[in-house]
């Protein structure tokens, strides 16, 4: 067994174990750390596979930004675990032969030997991956490169304008009130004679 | 050198267990969230392992792209969870039963 071959199967053992215990963990936030495992074992047999750049970007957007949104909501809400767990067990068997069917089905397909590729020769690189992604994605998909930036300004703005909320016991500020205010509205000029001085003082 | 066939298995793996993750925690929508999550992981290693074996960089481009929609439907997802919980109480997909179809 290579060194590949023994970080490949670590990698998939990982992999495999953190995914069952993020859907069998009693507590969300232990799913959400399970599933960030997943994801950076993930990561790091994208970049045994030579997928750098893409590597780097699941452990960066993912595991940086996105499972911590998760990890955000989940504590978050203040949720009722033990209500959550109900009718665990009795999903089981069915989930279990579902589970189980699938993968051996899948199996029968994946090891046909139309899927018997070998990889391609070795090749020296002259381009990094990141360049080879780069020199596609502006030529060949640019035109799906500037949906996707367009998904995910559709993406804020849904996830600000769901959220937002002005609740009427809090005070703000209305900015262009204060920009318009003229001297007059806040000046008064009182034409009056000149007080005694009080006695005593 | 590992074959591809070992990487599929894997990826069809995954996605089992996020299916029956599916059944198992069909009243908690977080982990439910969690377990869409984990199948694009699963698309996702399967689509590099085919650009890796067959030497294609589109099946990466497709990944990049699968990754911006994935993200963006976990934001509005969860934003979506916290407008339920704030108006509900509650994120029981057993109780969310307002509309009767």
């Amino acid at each position: 067994m290579t060194f590949v071959q023994f970080l490949f199967y670590f990698f998939a053992a990982i992999q495999v174990l953190a995914a069952l215990r993020v859907v069998t963990v009693k507590n969300p936030v232990h799913a959400a750390l399970f599933l960030v495992l997943t994801f950076v074992s993930a990561a790091c047999m994208w970049i045994l596979l030579e997928a750098e750049f893409l590597g780097l970007l699941l452990v960066l957007v993912y595991v940086g930004a996105v499972m911590v949104l998760f990890l955000f909501v989940v504590m978050m809400l203040d949720v009722n675990i033990a209500e959550m767990r109900e009718g665990f067990a009795s999903y089981m068997p069915v989930a279990l032969v579902v589970a189980i069917i699938m993968v051996v089905e899948m199996g029968m397909v994946l090891t046909q030997r139309i899927f018997n590729v070998r990889p391609p020769v070795e090749k020296v690189a002259d381009v990094s991956n990141t360049e080879a992604i780069g020199a596609v994605m502006y030529t060949d998909y640019v035109y799906p490169f500037e949906i996707a930036a367009v998904i995910l300004l559709v993406a804020i703005i849904a996830a600000i304008s769901l959220t937002l909320r002005r609740r009427p016991a809090t005070k703000y500020q209305t900015p262009i009130e204060q920009i318009k205010v003229r001297r007059n509205d806040r000046v008064r000029l009182v034409s009056m004679k000149a007080e005694k001085k009080e006695n005593g003082s | 050198m590992i074959p591809l066939t070992h990487f599929l298995v894997l990826g069809a793996i995954l996605f089992s267990i996020s299916i029956a993750g599916i059944f198992l925690n069909r009243k908690n929508v977080i982990v439910l969230l969690m377990c869409i999550e984990l199948m694009l992981l699963a698309v996702n290693t399967n689509f590099i392992a085919f650009s890796h074996y067959l030497g294609d960089i589109s099946g990466q481009v497709f990944v990049f792209f699968i990754l911006t929609v994935a993200a963006a439907e976990a934001a509005i997802g969860l934003a979506i969870l916290v407008v339920v919980f704030r108006n509900r109480r509650t994120i029981n997909v057993q109780d969310l039963d307002e509309m009767k179809g």
